[in-house]
């Protein structure tokens, strides 16, 4: 009974500051300062059982009619659009439809009986407003049944980013709708070659790479780093507040940490030319960095404290053990070794015991073990002439193919609800970004510019 | 910041050379690229500047005169027209095959000759490979082709090794003409 309702006890000063919290954390600065919650409404909404609610998002209303207020109520109107369809929970009534329903010009005053004749289930519409220093924006989730709100929230803040309003109201209207964490207030990173800078080295020129971060729909691609070499594998700390990556800075291979916020950076595998080190990636809790390093003289498994203390080598083969990734418990790690002759994944006790084969045949490479609640691995697996990215099941034992065969698809990384998969591919030509539901659904394009590779997502 | 100074050394000196063989321009330290402008206002700071070099400036050496280029040239250039014979592998493996041993060879003789000089050996993968794993499977290139020129009796300490997995081919094509070419163990002057 997952849709049966919104619920609401009566804890919402609570709920306030645990969405304050929240907010803190993932809307770091430069983002705007978070939009507060300053008001709730309970009420329940009931589709035909077994059917998703259909959903109208009505055009926001701009209660203020300067440009900037009517482009911010349009934005977020479309953007929370787009992020209610995202999780495809609701039957997402079409914006050509919708059209044809004259436009509200107040909350008070929505046509319900149009949208009753298109069996809607729900309304969600919203108003913009401007105030002294920045935007009230109310959202309301209307039970088209008996006209009443069944969700109200009024945030306030800065316009500078108004999508940052519809995915707050998103997040919070999956989470009390259907119980599911959504991901419209998540970020991507990836490493990109699109500023067409290239280095200067006694090999001649050659193409430089930098990191960017990304909503998790591709909006606000912004670099975060300026090293004019090659930086790629960057991966979220827990805690989104900073990154970690492979770089050539030094002219050798070393993980970089680097708190993107602050501007400031830690090199904690300490590396040099005789101690490499590379594909960072952290464990679910924050506290360590497993990694691959060629310091004992062969390509290895390794995991050190975040601050570089006590590092411990995983794997002891002489074949290629590399790119590892986590357990979501934190109790295991999966990685690849090529130690019975062609990469095939793997797993073991994050002590480095229990280790044993998963995948069984062809060419596997870069695990990502998925969050809760799915216990899988995604991985890319060689088909013909590039890759497909597969997801192994622990519960069946077998893997299922995700992509289809078009271009080469690598380097996949799971949402953190575990619900969709960023992965490279070159089916259009270039290599992008994108992101597939879990099902090999609703395949999205998020990079467009350069080449664009190693997405991983924030938590 | 100890590698950094060694090669602005080396730049330096590399200069002075190549100053004093043709022009009769005075000898310049080849200019530092300035650290990089632009950062976003979220990004990182970017690198310190390089320091300056505050050694007494170097006094150019007579030119020695000489017909060979490798002995005279600057590094640019001799990586331009490297005197190195690549190491080329099969796909998905690391091993050094015959072939491959007769260019290690005779790279050995010249590292012999020049016996100054210190180089990188760069691992690169073709693009069949993933991403990720190429990044090991190039180191493990760059150090097969390391550890058989260590075999022919040349100093660990002149060879150094990184991996560019896929990240630089050599051909940009998409077939096994290019593929062949871009599996391979580079060799970068990087010292003399």
């Amino acid at each position: 009974m997952r849709r049966t309702a919104l619920f609401l006890a009566g804890a919402a000063a609570l709920t306030s500051l645990t969405l304050l919290a929240q907010q803190q954390q993932q809307q770091q600065p430069p983002s705007q300062p978070a939009p507060q919650q300053q008001s709730e409404v309970r009420m329940t909404i009931n589709g035909p059982p077994g059917v998703p609610p259909k959903v109208a998002v009505a055009p926001f209303i701009a209660l203020s009619t300067d440009a900037e207020t009517v482009a911010a109520a349009k934005t977020i109107g479309d953007v929370l659009s787009d992020d209610l369809a995202y999780e495809r929970e609701f039957y997402m009534i079409g914006k050509d439809v919708l059209a044809t329903i004259p436009k509200a010009t107040s909350m008070d005053a929505i046509p319900l009986e149009q949208y009753k004749e298109l069996n809607a289930n729900a309304i969600v519409i919203g108003s913009v407003r401007k105030t002294g220093n920045g935007v009230a924006v109310q959202v309301r989730v209307i039970d088209v049944q008996t006209g009443k709100a069944a969700f109200g929230k009024e945030y306030s803040g800065s316009i500078a980013n108004p999508r940052a309003y519809a995915h707050t109201a998103s997040d919070e209207i999956f989470k009390q709708w259907v119980g599911l964490n959504g991901v419209a207030r998540t970020k991507l990173t990836f490493s990109s070659d699109r500023d067409g800078e290239r280095m200067k080295g006694p090999a001649g020129d050659r193409e430089i790479k930098e990191v960017y971060i990304a909503d998790y729909d591709g909006a606000n691609q912004r670099r975060v780093t300026a090293t004019h070499t090659l930086n790629i594998t960057p991966v979220w700390a827990p805690d989104g507040k900073s990154i970690a990556y492979t770089s050539y800075r030094r002219g050798y291979q070393d993980i970089f940490v680097s708190y993107i916020y602050e501007g400031r950076m830690e090199t904690p595998a300490n590396g040099s030319w005789a101690k490499q080190n590379y594909l960072p990636v952290f464990s679910p809790d924050g506290t360590k960095i497993a990694f691959t390093s060629t310091r004992d003289g062969n390509p290895e498994i390794y995991v050190m404290n975040r601050d570089g203390s006590g590092i411990r080598r995983m794997t002891d083969n002489p074949a290629i053990d590399v790119t590892p990734t986590w357990a979501p418990s934190g109790n295991q790690i999966a990685w690849t070794s090529d130690r019975t002759g062609n990469p095939q994944v793997y797993v073991m006790n994050a002590d480095g015991t229990g280790q044993r084969r998963i995948t069984t045949s062809g060419y596997c490479d870069r695990p990502t073990w998925s969050p809760d609640p799915f216990n899988e691995i995604a991985y890319a697996m060689r088909v013909g002439a590039g890759f497909d990215i597969m997801v192994y099941s622990f519960a069946s034992g077998e893997s299922r193919r995700i992509t289809d065969g078009i271009g080469s698809n690598e380097s996949p990384a799971f949402s953190p609800n575990g619900r969709h998969i960023a992965f490279a591919s070159t089916r259009l030509g270039k290599q992008q970004i994108f992101t597939i539901a879990r099902d090999g659904n609703d395949l999205r394009q998020i990079t467009r510019e350069g080449n664009n590779g190693y997405p991983n997502w924030s938590r | 910041m100890r590698e950094r100074r060694v090669m602005m050394c080396a730049l330096v000196l590399a200069a002075v050379f190549a100053g004093g063989c043709g022009k009769k321009k005075p000898p310049v330290a080849r200019p530092v690229p300035p650290p990089p402008t632009e950062t976003s206002p979220t990004g990182e700071r970017p690198p310190a500047p390089p320091e300056p070099v505050r050694e007494n400036p170097i006094v150019p050496a007579e030119p020695t005169i000489s017909d060979d280029p490798l002995a005279s040239g600057d590094l640019e250039s001799i990586n331009k027209n490297s005197p190195f014979q690549p190491v080329f592998y099969a796909l998905d493996s690391s091993d050094v095959d015959a072939k491959g041993q007769q260019s290690l060879n005779a790279d050995a003789e010249i590292l012999k000759k020049y016996s100054t000089w210190t180089i990188t050996i760069e691992g690169h993968c073709d693009e069949r490979g993933t991403a990720e794993y190429n990044l090991a499977l190039g180191e493990r290139r760059a150090l097969a082709a390391k550890t058989y020129l260590v075999s022919l009796g040349i100093s660990a300490d002149r060879l150094r090794t990184v991996s560019y997995g896929k990240e630089f081919p050599f051909d940009p094509g998409h077939d096994e003409s290019a593929w062949s070419k871009n599996r391979r163990a580079h060799f970068v002057v990087t010292s003399k």
